[in-house]
């Protein structure tokens, strides 16, 4: 098991609080990401998993509670101010631009590090060609990266499920981010495409030193990924630790296996 | 010769009338391209434009500002009335239905139409405005080749030429910039956007500035042809079968099926017309789409459509 680089904490979760009219999502939840960890959120099904991940890439705001990311505290942020300060993210039921190539897909990663002005890109000279055939560079090495050169082309909607995933892992590695937020990444595939992508986000964490929060279902696979796990049920977390710990945990076992009332 | 001259005069003008359809059509195609909604208001933002700019010019004219001034400052005051409707419909109307259903962003262009319709006549007036921006006289070409030449008119080319740099300059646009590639990203998928980055509601605002902008342009080439008027608004049921032969995707797209469609329904109502009983061109476009519909829904230019089972 590798150790997280250093002790520094990127992102601080603290008290957050969700409602959905009657429903509540999310009941004071804590818990903190140290800098190049790779962190799990589990919890069975309706835990807040998700909605846990939509508040800190500010798709939901927290009713009570607060995040602090890259040692910043904010309130009400936009999706796309969260990805103009480097969290970047995947979805569950992949959100990909389904007319555009796989290619152009992972372009658009990079539309937040495009700095020509408008009528330079148009005439695409000079600074503006230096700058377009840099991000087509650094766009070709996650194309590598990823082994998904022979799909480069092809629009995405018609790709495989599997392949999909691949590319919207891509475009979230385009952004170049500090933080990287994956959805259950290996939901609905098979177990070869399910070991290539953990060798993925292996390599992600240790090649691009990014930190990774990730949601999963698959037990085997939080266990060989994460450095630490927290476990989510009901909206309130139930426990926070290593994998070896949350194996032994009592309320980690009776929130999946069912306790008899 | 007579019979060739006739030919090439109706091709020639059918092919011009045809391309002034596209500048109406390709507001339609920048939105749905850019967002996903078919915009029902582009004729009422035609008409809007067009009154703004009509009636901002009459009254600089009337408080004795040189021409050329008063059509700079006209133009101006209706972009900077575009812009505000833009900002309006992003604002109180697309905004607040984002990640909704595209027919229910459909349903809500249909009530901005009767917005715009409404607040246009009662702000600048509902009579007829005569509009002179561009000349309207004719050219006789090939006087030595044909008795009598074949009559090209002023504005249409004029109408074909704005058009021609319009799409142009929105192709690259949307080709090279990030913001083009930004917009057709919104089109496909709010929340995979947002993810990324891109900020919708601005994204949105750009993306109904441009269509106001191309409304502005369109009205200037009809508003001179018709006069600035209501009626204008229906140019937009002219540019249905514009855009269901281009494809609703495609800006070249919008401009060829302008051309089939112009040149279409001028050389039936000259050939066919006069043996089923003549003004078949009011409705020769439409049975043009149908035609198209039948052999590629998704029109000539526009993308294909695969959806997995």
């Amino acid at each position: 098991m590798r150790a997280p680089d250093t002790n520094e904490i990127l992102l601080q979760v603290e008290g957050v609080a969700l409602a959905f009219g009657g429903v509540r999502a999310l009941r004071d939840v804590s818990f903190n990401v140290r800098k190049g960890e790779i962190r799990a959120i589990i919890g069975p099904n309706g835990a807040g998993k998700t909605s846990m991940l939509n508040v800190i890439n500010g798709f939901y705001h927290p009713d009570r509670g607060a995040i602090t990311f890259k040692g910043r505290t904010r309130a009400r942020m936009q999706p796309f101010e969260a990805a103009r300060g480097g969290i970047a993210r995947t979805f569950q039921n992949v959100a990909l631009f389904k007319g555009m190539s796989a290619l152009d897909n992972i372009m658009a990663g990079r539309t937040l590090r495009v700095r020509r002005g408008l009528l330079w890109q148009m005439l695409r000279y000079g600074p503006a060609l230096a700058e377009e055939v840099e991000h087509r560079h650094r766009v070709e090495e996650i194309i590598d990266f990823l082994e998904i050169e022979s799909i480069r082309k092809v629009p995405v909607g018609r790709l495989p499920y599997g392949l999909q995933k691949r590319v919207e892992l891509g475009r979230a590695l385009a952004m170049e981010p500090d933080l990287l937020l994956l959805d259950e990444p290996m939901a609905g595939m098979n177990l070869e495409e399910k070991e290539d992508m953990s060798r993925f986000i292996i390599d992600v964490n240790s090649h691009y030193g990014t930190t990774i929060v990730l949601i999963e279902h698959d037990m085997a696979v939080v266990m060989d990924l994460s450095d630490r796990v927290a476990v989510l049920d009901h909206g309130v977390k139930i426990a926070d630790g290593t994998p070896d710990e949350m194996r032994e945990n009592q309320a980690v076992i009776d929130a999946y296996l069912g306790v008899a009332h | 010769m007579i019979a060739l001259g006739q030919f090439l005069e109706v091709l020639i003008g059918g092919l011009m009338s045809g391309v002034l359809y596209s500048l109406v059509a390709l507001g339609f195609v920048l939105i749905f391209k850019a967002s996903g909604v078919f915009n029902f208001a582009q004729g009422a933002m035609v008409l809007l434009a067009g009154l703004a700019l009509v009636r901002s010019l009459d009254l600089l004219v009337a408080n004795g500002f040189p021409l050329w001034v008063a059509i700079v400052l006209g133009i101006g005051f209706a972009a900077v009335i575009m812009a505000t409707t833009a900002w309006l419909i992003e604002r109180f109307v697309i905004g607040p239905l984002i990640n909704q259903d595209a027919l229910t962003l459909f349903m809500s262009t249909i009530g901005v139409t009767f917005v715009l319709e409404g607040a246009a006549e009662m702000i600048f007036g509902s009579d007829v405005y005569p509009l002179r921006l561009f000349p309207t006289d004719a050219w006789f070409v090939f006087e030595g080749l044909f008795p009598g030449g074949i009559l090209i008119n002023k504005l249409d080319v004029w109408g074909a030429l704005i058009a021609g740099i319009l799409v142009a300059g929105l192709a690259i646009f949307f080709q090279r910039t990030k913001t083009g590639r930004a917009l057709r990203a919104v089109a496909d998928d709010h929340l995979a956007a947002h993810s990324v980055g891109i900020p919708i509601s601005w994204i949105w605002f750009v993306v109904w500035l441009v269509a106001g902008l191309v409304a502005l342009v369109a009205a200037t080439v009809w508003g001179t042809k018709l006069g600035v008027q209501f009626s204008i608004t229906f140019l937009a049921l002219k540019a249905l079968p514009v855009l269901i032969i281009g494809g609703l995707t495609s800006i070249p797209g919008a401009i060829a099926g302008g051309l089939i469609v112009g040149a279409g329904e001028k050389l039936a109502e000259v050939y066919l017309g006069p043996s089923i009983g003549g003004g078949i061109e009011y409705w020769f476009g439409y049975v043009l789409a149908l035609t198209v519909l039948l052999v590629r829904p998704q029109g000539l230019f526009g993308e294909r459509i695969i959806e997995r089972i």
